[in-house]
Protein backbone atom coordinates (compact mmCIF):
# COMPACT_ATOMS: atom_id res chain seq x y z
CA UNK A 1 0.00 0.00 0.00
CA UNK A 2 2.71 2.37 0.97
CA UNK A 3 4.98 1.54 -1.98
CA UNK A 4 2.44 1.76 -4.29
CA UNK A 5 1.27 5.48 -2.81
CA UNK A 6 4.59 6.28 -3.46
CA UNK A 7 4.75 5.38 -6.79
CA UNK A 8 1.34 7.57 -7.69
CA UNK A 9 2.63 10.18 -5.74
CA UNK A 10 5.68 10.49 -7.30
CA UNK A 11 4.79 9.88 -10.67
CA UNK A 12 1.81 12.73 -10.10
CA UNK A 13 4.43 15.22 -9.39
CA UNK A 14 7.03 14.69 -11.65
CA UNK A 15 3.97 13.96 -14.69
CA UNK A 16 2.79 17.82 -13.43
CA UNK A 17 6.64 19.38 -13.04
CA UNK A 18 6.77 18.46 -16.82
CA UNK A 19 3.42 20.18 -17.18
CA UNK A 20 4.83 23.34 -15.50
CA UNK A 21 7.53 23.26 -18.62
CA UNK A 22 5.70 22.26 -21.36
CA UNK A 23 2.56 24.23 -21.10
CA UNK A 24 2.72 27.69 -23.14
CA UNK A 25 -0.12 28.82 -21.21
CA UNK A 26 1.29 30.81 -17.84
CA UNK A 27 -2.16 29.81 -16.10
CA UNK A 28 -1.99 26.11 -16.90
CA UNK A 29 1.59 26.09 -15.91
CA UNK A 30 0.79 27.91 -12.33
CA UNK A 31 -2.25 25.18 -11.62
CA UNK A 32 0.82 22.55 -12.52
CA UNK A 33 2.87 23.88 -10.08
CA UNK A 34 0.10 23.40 -7.87
CA UNK A 35 -0.68 19.63 -8.54
CA UNK A 36 3.02 18.93 -8.30
CA UNK A 37 3.23 20.73 -4.97
CA UNK A 38 0.25 18.44 -4.34
CA UNK A 39 1.77 15.58 -5.04
CA UNK A 40 5.33 16.42 -3.06
CA UNK A 41 2.68 16.74 0.13
CA UNK A 42 1.25 13.24 -0.60
CA UNK A 43 4.86 12.13 -0.43
CA UNK A 44 5.49 13.43 2.83
CA UNK A 45 2.57 12.02 4.16
CA UNK A 46 3.13 8.57 3.15
CA UNK A 47 6.54 9.33 5.05
CA UNK A 48 4.74 10.62 8.02
CA UNK A 49 6.07 13.73 7.97
CA UNK A 50 2.54 15.72 8.65
CA UNK A 51 4.45 18.83 9.61
CA UNK A 52 6.47 19.49 6.51
CA UNK A 53 3.58 18.17 4.24
CA UNK A 54 1.26 20.67 5.80
CA UNK A 55 3.74 23.43 5.78
CA UNK A 56 4.24 22.94 2.16
CA UNK A 57 1.07 23.23 1.60
CA UNK A 58 0.64 26.40 3.59
CA UNK A 59 3.54 28.63 2.30
CA UNK A 60 3.82 27.01 -1.39
CA UNK A 61 0.43 26.16 -2.17
CA UNK A 62 -1.69 28.54 -0.46
CA UNK A 63 0.26 31.34 -0.54
CA UNK A 64 3.07 31.53 -2.87
CA UNK A 65 1.54 29.88 -6.10
CA UNK A 66 -1.37 32.21 -5.07
CA UNK A 67 0.85 35.32 -5.64
CA UNK A 68 2.27 33.49 -8.71
CA UNK A 69 -1.28 33.17 -10.66
CA UNK A 70 -1.87 36.73 -9.41
CA UNK A 71 0.88 38.37 -10.67
CA UNK A 72 0.19 35.99 -14.21
CA UNK A 73 -3.27 37.60 -14.01
CA UNK A 74 -1.92 41.24 -13.30
CA UNK A 75 0.47 41.08 -16.38
CA UNK A 76 -1.57 39.43 -18.81
CA UNK A 77 -5.37 39.24 -18.41
CA UNK A 78 -5.65 36.67 -21.01
CA UNK A 79 -3.31 34.24 -19.25
CA UNK A 80 -2.03 34.99 -22.46
CA UNK A 81 0.65 32.52 -24.44
CA UNK A 82 4.23 32.99 -24.64
CA UNK A 83 5.69 35.17 -27.92
CA UNK A 84 7.62 33.03 -30.39
CA UNK A 85 11.64 32.73 -29.17
CA UNK A 86 14.31 34.24 -30.46
CA UNK A 87 17.16 32.58 -32.53
CA UNK A 88 20.09 33.18 -29.26
CA UNK A 89 17.02 31.49 -27.01
CA UNK A 90 16.22 28.86 -29.53
CA UNK A 91 20.06 28.07 -29.18
CA UNK A 92 20.68 28.34 -25.69
CA UNK A 93 17.72 25.94 -25.56
CA UNK A 94 19.33 23.31 -27.60
CA UNK A 95 22.74 23.42 -26.02
CA UNK A 96 20.81 23.60 -22.26
CA UNK A 97 18.96 20.19 -23.49
CA UNK A 98 22.15 18.89 -24.71
CA UNK A 99 23.59 19.55 -20.87
CA UNK A 100 21.06 17.88 -19.21
CA UNK A 101 21.39 14.77 -22.40
CA UNK A 102 24.87 14.04 -21.51
CA UNK A 103 24.06 14.33 -17.61
CA UNK A 104 21.51 11.75 -17.77
CA UNK A 105 23.47 9.71 -20.05
CA UNK A 106 26.17 9.76 -17.65
CA UNK A 107 24.55 9.26 -14.96
CA UNK A 108 22.74 6.23 -16.51
CA UNK A 109 25.93 4.56 -17.88
CA UNK A 110 28.48 4.61 -15.10
CA UNK A 111 26.52 7.01 -12.07
CA UNK A 112 25.71 5.27 -9.10
CA UNK A 113 23.39 6.46 -6.14
CA UNK A 114 25.22 5.86 -3.08
CA UNK A 115 22.17 5.40 -0.62
CA UNK A 116 23.09 6.87 2.80
CA UNK A 117 23.09 3.85 5.70
CA UNK A 118 20.20 4.21 8.21
CA UNK A 119 23.02 5.03 10.60
CA UNK A 120 24.42 8.00 9.09
CA UNK A 121 20.78 9.71 9.29
CA UNK A 122 20.56 10.91 12.66
CA UNK A 123 17.04 9.72 13.84
CA UNK A 124 15.52 13.27 15.29
CA UNK A 125 11.55 12.36 14.77
CA UNK A 126 9.05 14.01 12.82
CA UNK A 127 7.27 15.49 15.72
CA UNK A 128 6.73 18.85 16.12
CA UNK A 129 9.01 19.41 19.26
CA UNK A 130 12.26 17.80 17.57
CA UNK A 131 11.83 20.27 14.21
CA UNK A 132 11.65 23.16 16.36
CA UNK A 133 14.43 21.88 18.88
CA UNK A 134 16.54 21.38 15.41
CA UNK A 135 15.89 24.74 14.23
CA UNK A 136 16.91 26.48 17.02
CA UNK A 137 20.00 24.37 18.04
CA UNK A 138 21.52 22.83 14.84
CA UNK A 139 20.31 24.99 12.15
CA UNK A 140 20.04 28.01 13.70
CA UNK A 141 22.47 29.66 11.76
CA UNK A 142 21.38 28.74 8.42
CA UNK A 143 17.30 29.85 9.70
CA UNK A 144 18.86 33.28 10.86
CA UNK A 145 20.78 33.80 7.50
CA UNK A 146 17.88 32.87 5.11
CA UNK A 147 15.50 35.40 7.53
CA UNK A 148 17.56 37.99 6.86
CA UNK A 149 17.54 37.35 3.59
CA UNK A 150 14.02 37.85 3.39
CA UNK A 151 14.58 40.43 5.51
CA UNK A 152 16.73 42.21 2.85
CA UNK A 153 14.81 41.54 -0.23
CA UNK A 154 11.62 42.76 1.86
CA UNK A 155 13.37 46.33 2.17
CA UNK A 156 14.45 45.97 -1.62
CA UNK A 157 10.75 45.36 -2.62
CA UNK A 158 9.78 48.60 -0.48
CA UNK A 159 12.33 50.92 -1.80
CA UNK A 160 12.64 49.82 -5.14
CA UNK A 161 7.92 50.39 -5.25
CA UNK A 162 8.25 53.73 -3.36
CA UNK A 163 6.92 56.89 -5.14
CA UNK A 164 9.29 59.77 -5.03
CA UNK A 165 8.02 62.94 -4.30
CA UNK A 166 5.68 65.06 -6.65
CA UNK A 167 6.96 62.27 -8.91
CA UNK A 168 4.13 59.41 -8.97
CA UNK B 1 -17.57 0.86 16.97
CA UNK B 2 -15.33 -2.30 16.76
CA UNK B 3 -17.94 -2.99 13.54
CA UNK B 4 -16.94 -0.12 11.72
CA UNK B 5 -13.23 -0.14 12.12
CA UNK B 6 -13.39 -3.66 10.80
CA UNK B 7 -14.16 -2.47 7.41
CA UNK B 8 -11.71 -2.11 4.80
CA UNK B 9 -9.63 1.08 5.20
CA UNK B 10 -11.45 2.67 1.45
CA UNK B 11 -15.30 2.21 2.43
CA UNK B 12 -14.26 3.52 6.21
CA UNK B 13 -13.24 7.09 4.15
CA UNK B 14 -16.17 6.96 2.15
CA UNK B 15 -18.51 6.77 4.83
CA UNK B 16 -16.73 9.54 6.63
CA UNK B 17 -16.72 11.50 3.94
CA UNK B 18 -20.52 10.78 2.85
CA UNK B 19 -21.09 11.45 6.58
CA UNK B 20 -18.90 15.18 6.02
CA UNK B 21 -21.48 15.90 2.98
CA UNK B 22 -24.82 14.74 4.92
CA UNK B 23 -24.01 17.42 7.57
CA UNK B 24 -22.58 20.21 6.02
CA UNK B 25 -24.57 20.25 2.76
CA UNK B 26 -27.78 20.67 4.96
CA UNK B 27 -26.01 23.03 7.53
CA UNK B 28 -25.15 25.06 5.07
CA UNK B 29 -28.62 25.69 3.72
CA UNK B 30 -29.93 26.08 6.70
CA UNK B 31 -27.54 29.03 7.32
CA UNK B 32 -28.59 30.90 4.16
CA UNK B 33 -32.13 30.33 5.30
CA UNK B 34 -31.01 31.88 8.55
CA UNK B 35 -29.16 34.35 7.24
CA UNK B 36 -32.24 36.08 5.44
CA UNK B 37 -34.23 35.76 8.06
CA UNK B 38 -31.61 37.14 10.49
CA UNK B 39 -31.75 39.76 7.95
CA UNK B 40 -35.27 40.37 8.32
CA UNK B 41 -35.64 40.79 11.81
CA UNK B 42 -32.50 42.91 12.05
CA UNK B 43 -34.35 45.40 9.50
CA UNK B 44 -37.57 45.15 11.13
CA UNK B 45 -39.03 43.30 7.90
CA UNK B 46 -40.75 39.89 7.88
CA UNK B 47 -38.63 37.80 6.07
CA UNK B 48 -39.58 34.81 4.04
CA UNK B 49 -42.87 33.95 5.11
CA UNK B 50 -44.79 32.53 2.17
CA UNK B 51 -43.84 29.31 1.16
CA UNK B 52 -45.62 26.11 2.61
CA UNK B 53 -46.07 22.67 1.65
CA UNK B 54 -49.59 22.00 0.83
CA UNK B 55 -49.81 18.98 3.17
CA UNK B 56 -48.53 21.20 5.98
CA UNK B 57 -51.34 23.92 5.31
CA UNK B 58 -54.00 22.19 6.90
CA UNK B 59 -51.91 21.26 9.88
CA UNK B 60 -53.47 23.63 12.67
CA UNK B 61 -50.86 25.75 14.60
CA UNK B 62 -47.83 24.24 13.42
CA UNK B 63 -48.36 24.27 9.64
CA UNK B 64 -48.76 28.85 10.20
CA UNK B 65 -45.91 28.74 12.52
CA UNK B 66 -43.45 26.91 10.37
CA UNK B 67 -45.04 29.35 7.57
CA UNK B 68 -44.23 32.39 9.01
CA UNK B 69 -40.52 31.15 10.60
CA UNK B 70 -40.02 30.47 6.76
CA UNK B 71 -38.64 27.04 6.93
CA UNK B 72 -39.88 25.43 4.04
CA UNK B 73 -37.99 28.47 1.95
CA UNK B 74 -34.68 26.56 2.33
CA UNK B 75 -36.25 23.22 0.19
CA UNK B 76 -37.76 26.28 -2.18
CA UNK B 77 -34.20 27.27 -2.56
CA UNK B 78 -32.50 24.08 -2.89
CA UNK B 79 -35.03 22.62 -5.54
CA UNK B 80 -34.21 26.09 -7.68
CA UNK B 81 -31.22 26.00 -7.80
CA UNK B 82 -31.09 21.83 -8.64
CA UNK B 83 -33.50 22.94 -11.60
CA UNK B 84 -32.33 26.09 -12.95
CA UNK B 85 -30.99 25.86 -16.58
CA UNK B 86 -26.64 25.87 -16.00
CA UNK B 87 -25.64 28.63 -17.96
CA UNK B 88 -22.12 28.56 -19.37
CA UNK B 89 -21.19 32.15 -21.22
CA UNK B 90 -19.64 32.22 -24.23
CA UNK B 91 -16.54 34.27 -23.20
CA UNK B 92 -15.77 32.05 -20.65
CA UNK B 93 -12.53 29.52 -20.32
CA UNK B 94 -14.76 26.46 -20.12
CA UNK B 95 -12.44 24.26 -18.31
CA UNK B 96 -12.04 26.48 -15.29
CA UNK B 97 -15.05 27.77 -15.36
CA UNK B 98 -16.53 24.59 -14.28
CA UNK B 99 -13.67 23.35 -12.06
CA UNK B 100 -13.65 26.74 -10.20
CA UNK B 101 -16.97 25.87 -8.25
CA UNK B 102 -15.96 21.91 -7.30
CA UNK B 103 -12.43 23.31 -6.49
CA UNK B 104 -14.45 25.68 -3.58
CA UNK B 105 -16.20 22.72 -2.71
CA UNK B 106 -12.85 20.47 -2.20
CA UNK B 107 -10.84 22.36 0.92
CA UNK B 108 -14.20 23.25 2.46
CA UNK B 109 -14.96 19.67 3.07
CA UNK B 110 -12.11 18.44 3.73
CA UNK B 111 -11.03 20.48 6.70
CA UNK B 112 -13.99 19.60 8.17
CA UNK B 113 -12.23 15.95 9.39
CA UNK B 114 -9.36 17.73 10.95
CA UNK B 115 -11.98 19.29 13.29
CA UNK B 116 -12.86 17.76 16.40
CA UNK B 117 -16.68 18.02 17.27
CA UNK B 118 -17.39 16.37 20.10
CA UNK B 119 -15.73 14.44 23.10
CA UNK B 120 -16.50 11.66 25.62
CA UNK B 121 -15.71 9.95 28.78
CA UNK B 122 -14.67 6.22 28.79
CA UNK B 123 -15.34 3.82 31.89
CA UNK B 124 -11.74 4.82 33.24
CA UNK B 125 -12.55 8.42 33.51
CA UNK B 126 -10.52 9.69 30.44
CA UNK B 127 -11.81 12.21 28.20
CA UNK B 128 -11.42 11.18 24.32
CA UNK B 129 -12.42 13.86 21.75
CA UNK B 130 -14.46 12.72 18.59
CA UNK B 131 -13.69 13.55 15.23
CA UNK B 132 -13.18 12.33 11.74
CA UNK B 133 -8.89 12.25 11.57
CA UNK B 134 -7.03 12.73 14.48
CA UNK B 135 -4.06 14.13 13.64
CA UNK B 136 -1.01 15.96 15.78
CA UNK B 137 -0.58 18.93 13.83
CA UNK B 138 -4.77 19.34 14.10
CA UNK B 139 -4.97 23.38 13.84
CA UNK B 140 -1.92 23.37 11.27
CA UNK B 141 -3.62 21.04 8.82
CA UNK B 142 -6.97 23.06 9.17
CA UNK B 143 -4.86 26.55 7.48
CA UNK B 144 -3.36 24.24 5.38
CA UNK B 145 -6.11 23.02 3.57
CA UNK B 146 -8.30 25.71 4.14
CA UNK B 147 -5.32 28.30 2.31
CA UNK B 148 -6.39 26.28 -1.01
CA UNK B 149 -9.51 27.64 -1.41
CA UNK B 150 -8.36 30.89 -2.50
CA UNK B 151 -7.82 29.37 -6.22
CA UNK B 152 -11.75 28.69 -6.98
CA UNK B 153 -12.17 32.77 -6.41
CA UNK B 154 -8.91 33.11 -8.52
CA UNK B 155 -9.90 30.82 -11.42
CA UNK B 156 -13.48 31.72 -11.28
CA UNK B 157 -12.27 35.51 -11.61
CA UNK B 158 -9.88 34.99 -14.17
CA UNK B 159 -12.03 32.19 -16.08
CA UNK B 160 -15.14 34.08 -16.40
CA UNK B 161 -13.20 36.61 -18.75
CA UNK B 162 -14.56 39.56 -17.76
CA UNK B 163 -13.82 43.09 -15.56
CA UNK B 164 -15.90 42.99 -12.46
CA UNK B 165 -14.75 39.04 -11.66
CA UNK B 166 -11.68 39.70 -12.37
CA UNK B 167 -11.41 42.34 -9.62
CA UNK B 168 -13.16 40.15 -7.55
CA UNK B 169 -10.66 37.50 -7.63
CA UNK B 170 -7.56 40.03 -7.68
CA UNK B 171 -9.26 41.62 -4.81
CA UNK B 172 -9.87 38.20 -3.02
CA UNK B 173 -5.86 37.08 -3.49
CA UNK B 174 -4.38 39.99 -2.31
CA UNK B 175 -7.26 40.06 0.89
CA UNK B 176 -6.72 36.64 1.88
CA UNK B 177 -2.79 36.20 1.55
CA UNK B 178 -2.55 39.32 3.75
CA UNK B 179 -4.85 38.22 6.93
CA UNK B 180 -3.79 35.14 6.39
CA UNK B 181 -0.65 36.27 8.68
CA UNK B 182 -2.61 37.81 11.70
CA UNK B 183 -4.93 34.54 11.79
CA UNK B 184 -1.33 32.65 11.83
CA UNK B 185 -0.10 34.75 14.68
CA UNK B 186 -2.74 35.26 16.36
CA UNK B 187 -2.83 31.61 17.49
CA UNK B 188 0.50 31.35 18.74
CA UNK B 189 0.26 32.27 22.05
CA UNK B 190 -2.32 29.54 22.88
CA UNK B 191 -0.06 27.03 21.66
CA UNK B 192 2.97 28.62 23.35
CA UNK B 193 0.94 28.30 26.51
CA UNK B 194 -0.29 24.35 25.55
CA UNK B 195 3.57 23.45 24.89
CA UNK B 196 4.75 23.68 27.97
CA UNK B 197 8.69 22.63 29.09
CA UNK B 198 8.79 19.10 29.21
CA UNK B 199 5.74 18.21 27.31
CA UNK B 200 5.51 17.08 23.80
CA UNK B 201 4.59 19.70 21.46
CA UNK B 202 1.52 19.37 19.60
CA UNK B 203 -1.41 21.20 17.32
CA UNK B 204 -3.71 19.68 18.31
CA UNK B 205 -7.40 21.00 18.47
CA UNK B 206 -8.52 18.90 21.18
CA UNK B 207 -5.42 19.48 23.19
CA UNK B 208 -6.55 23.00 23.64
CA UNK B 209 -10.05 22.26 24.87
CA UNK B 210 -8.20 20.16 27.11
CA UNK B 211 -5.94 22.75 29.00
CA UNK B 212 -9.59 25.18 29.21
CA UNK B 213 -11.05 22.17 31.07
CA UNK B 214 -8.71 21.74 33.97
CA UNK B 215 -9.62 22.35 37.78
CA UNK B 216 -8.59 25.59 39.33
CA UNK B 217 -9.64 29.26 38.56
CA UNK B 218 -6.65 29.88 35.56
CA UNK B 219 -7.62 25.68 34.46
CA UNK B 220 -10.73 25.99 34.03
CA UNK B 221 -10.75 29.88 32.03
CA UNK B 222 -11.56 29.88 28.39
CA UNK B 223 -8.54 31.39 26.42
CA UNK B 224 -10.73 34.01 25.48
CA UNK B 225 -10.89 35.47 28.72
CA UNK B 226 -6.68 34.83 29.62
CA UNK B 227 -5.92 35.97 25.74
CA UNK B 228 -8.38 38.28 24.77
CA UNK B 229 -6.24 40.15 22.10
CA UNK B 230 -5.32 36.36 20.41
CA UNK B 231 -9.39 36.31 19.86
CA UNK B 232 -9.88 39.36 18.96
CA UNK B 233 -7.43 39.42 16.06
CA UNK B 234 -8.17 35.62 14.84
CA UNK B 235 -12.21 36.43 14.81
CA UNK B 236 -11.47 39.41 12.88
CA UNK B 237 -8.85 37.96 10.00
CA UNK B 238 -11.95 34.68 9.89
CA UNK B 239 -14.08 37.62 9.44
CA UNK B 240 -11.78 38.43 5.95
CA UNK B 241 -10.65 35.02 5.43
CA UNK B 242 -14.31 33.89 4.85
CA UNK B 243 -15.32 36.83 3.04
CA UNK B 244 -17.64 37.80 4.82
CA UNK B 245 -18.96 41.17 5.36
CA UNK B 246 -17.46 43.92 6.29
CA UNK B 247 -14.69 41.93 4.32
CA UNK B 248 -16.62 40.64 1.26
CA UNK B 249 -14.31 42.57 -0.91
CA UNK B 250 -14.42 39.89 -3.54
CA UNK B 251 -18.05 40.38 -4.12
CA UNK B 252 -19.00 43.72 -2.84
CA UNK B 253 -22.49 43.95 -4.70
CA UNK B 254 -22.12 47.63 -4.56
CA UNK B 255 -19.17 48.27 -6.72
CA UNK B 256 -18.60 44.82 -8.27
CA UNK B 257 -21.96 43.81 -9.51
CA UNK B 258 -21.50 39.99 -7.93
CA UNK B 259 -17.77 39.99 -7.92
CA UNK B 260 -16.02 36.83 -9.09
CA UNK B 261 -19.59 34.53 -9.10
CA UNK B 262 -21.20 37.38 -10.96
CA UNK B 263 -21.21 34.86 -14.38
CA UNK B 264 -22.52 32.17 -12.31
CA UNK B 265 -25.80 30.76 -12.00
CA UNK B 266 -27.80 27.83 -10.79
CA UNK B 267 -26.04 25.10 -8.98
CA UNK B 268 -22.77 26.33 -9.87
CA UNK B 269 -23.46 29.35 -7.73
CA UNK B 270 -24.69 27.51 -5.05
CA UNK B 271 -22.12 25.41 -4.63
CA UNK B 272 -19.97 28.68 -4.00
CA UNK B 273 -22.32 29.71 -1.11
CA UNK B 274 -22.36 26.07 0.20
CA UNK B 275 -18.20 26.88 0.45
CA UNK B 276 -18.41 29.84 2.04
CA UNK B 277 -21.29 28.28 4.83
CA UNK B 278 -19.00 25.61 5.16
CA UNK B 279 -15.85 27.39 5.71
CA UNK B 280 -17.62 29.74 8.04
CA UNK B 281 -18.78 26.47 10.05
CA UNK B 282 -15.37 25.39 10.27
CA UNK B 283 -13.51 28.57 11.17
CA UNK B 284 -16.49 29.41 13.98
CA UNK B 285 -15.47 25.45 14.95
CA UNK B 286 -11.65 26.12 15.61
CA UNK B 287 -12.64 29.57 17.12
CA UNK B 288 -14.65 27.91 19.44
CA UNK B 289 -12.06 24.83 20.13
CA UNK B 290 -9.27 27.45 20.82
CA UNK B 291 -10.66 30.03 22.63
CA UNK B 292 -14.42 29.19 23.97
CA UNK B 293 -14.17 26.14 25.58
CA UNK B 294 -14.93 23.56 22.93
CA UNK B 295 -17.85 21.61 24.46
CA UNK B 296 -16.79 22.17 27.90
CA UNK B 297 -20.57 24.00 29.07
CA UNK B 298 -19.67 27.29 30.63
CA UNK B 299 -15.83 28.53 32.38
CA UNK B 300 -14.95 26.77 35.11
CA UNK B 301 -17.57 23.81 34.63
CA UNK B 302 -15.69 21.17 32.13
CA UNK B 303 -17.58 18.49 30.11
CA UNK B 304 -16.91 16.10 32.92
CA UNK B 305 -18.14 17.87 36.03
CA UNK B 306 -21.39 18.68 34.20
CA UNK B 307 -21.43 14.63 33.84
CA UNK B 308 -21.13 14.34 37.22
CA UNK B 309 -23.84 16.79 38.03
CA UNK B 310 -26.18 15.36 35.77
CA UNK B 311 -25.79 11.87 37.00
CA UNK B 312 -24.68 10.20 33.37
CA UNK B 313 -20.57 10.03 34.15
CA UNK B 314 -20.84 6.16 33.27
CA UNK B 315 -22.33 6.43 29.87
CA UNK B 316 -19.88 7.15 26.65
CA UNK B 317 -22.53 7.51 24.45
CA UNK B 318 -24.89 9.70 26.47
CA UNK B 319 -21.83 12.27 27.43
CA UNK B 320 -20.89 12.29 24.03
CA UNK B 321 -23.89 13.31 22.75
CA UNK B 322 -24.39 15.92 25.16
CA UNK B 323 -20.84 17.12 24.01
CA UNK B 324 -21.66 17.72 20.35
CA UNK B 325 -25.13 19.16 21.68
CA UNK B 326 -22.85 22.16 23.36
CA UNK B 327 -20.27 21.96 20.93
CA UNK B 328 -22.80 22.75 17.66
CA UNK B 329 -24.61 24.98 20.27
CA UNK B 330 -21.92 27.10 20.51
CA UNK B 331 -21.28 27.22 16.65
CA UNK B 332 -24.88 28.03 15.95
CA UNK B 333 -23.85 31.47 18.32
CA UNK B 334 -20.83 31.68 16.38
CA UNK B 335 -22.73 31.96 12.80
CA UNK B 336 -25.54 33.77 14.29
CA UNK B 337 -22.70 36.43 15.34
CA UNK B 338 -21.19 36.05 11.63
CA UNK B 339 -24.80 37.20 10.39
CA UNK B 340 -25.50 40.09 13.03
CA UNK B 341 -21.69 41.83 12.18
CA UNK B 342 -22.80 41.47 8.27
CA UNK B 343 -26.36 43.40 8.96
CA UNK B 344 -24.95 45.78 11.44
CA UNK B 345 -21.23 46.89 9.85
CA UNK B 346 -21.07 48.83 6.52
CA UNK B 347 -18.37 47.25 4.21
CA UNK B 348 -15.29 48.89 4.33
CA UNK B 349 -13.44 50.30 1.31
CA UNK B 350 -10.77 48.09 -0.14
CA UNK B 351 -7.85 50.51 1.04
CA UNK B 352 -8.80 50.26 4.36
CA UNK B 353 -8.84 46.16 4.61
CA UNK B 354 -5.58 46.60 3.60
CA UNK B 355 -4.45 49.22 5.90
CA UNK B 356 -6.59 47.02 8.34
CA UNK B 357 -4.95 43.85 7.96
CA UNK B 358 -1.24 45.52 7.49
CA UNK B 359 -0.94 48.47 9.34
CA UNK B 360 -3.29 47.59 12.12
CA UNK B 361 -3.74 43.92 12.77
CA UNK B 362 -0.79 42.45 11.92
CA UNK B 363 1.28 44.87 14.00
CA UNK B 364 -1.04 44.26 16.77
CA UNK B 365 -0.78 40.25 16.41
CA UNK B 366 3.24 40.61 16.57
CA UNK B 367 3.02 42.41 20.22
CA UNK B 368 0.50 40.10 21.23
CA UNK B 369 2.66 37.52 20.79
CA UNK B 370 5.66 39.31 21.66
CA UNK B 371 4.47 40.09 25.21
CA UNK B 372 2.74 36.24 25.49
CA UNK B 373 6.08 34.92 24.48
CA UNK B 374 7.68 37.03 27.77
CA UNK B 375 4.49 36.15 29.65
CA UNK B 376 4.74 32.80 29.19
CA UNK B 377 8.65 32.26 29.64
CA UNK B 378 8.42 34.32 33.17
CA UNK B 379 5.38 31.90 34.53
CA UNK B 380 6.46 28.49 33.02
CA UNK B 381 10.26 29.15 34.53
Amino acid sequence: MAHLLFLVFSVFSAVCAAGIVLSRNSVNAAMFLLLSLLGIAGLFVSLDAFLLAFLLLLVYAGAVVALFVFIVMLLDTGGGTSPARSLVAKLAGLVALALIAAGLGSFALRGRLAAPGAAGIPAVGASLKAYAYQLFTLYLLPVEIVGFLLLITMIGVIVLSRKEEGNP
Amino acid sequence: MDVFLNLPVLVQVALKGLAVICVMFPIAGACSMAERKVSAWIQSRPGPNRTILPVFRWVPVVGPFLQKLGAFQLAADGLKFLFKEEIVPGQVNRLYFILAPVIAMIPALSTVTFVPFGASIDHAGRVFPLMLANVDVGLLAVFAVASLGIYSIILAGWASNSKYPFLGAMRASAQLVSYELSLTLSVLPVFLWINAPGTAGTMSLAKAVEFQSQAGFWGGAWFIITMPVSALVFIIALFAETNRQPFDMPESESDLVGGFHTEYGAFKWALFFVAEYSNMIVGSGVFVLLFLGGWNPIPWVSLATLAGWLGIAGHPVLVGAISILIFIGKILAMLFFFMWVRWTVPRFRYDQVMEIGWKKLLPLAIANLVVYAIGIALIQK
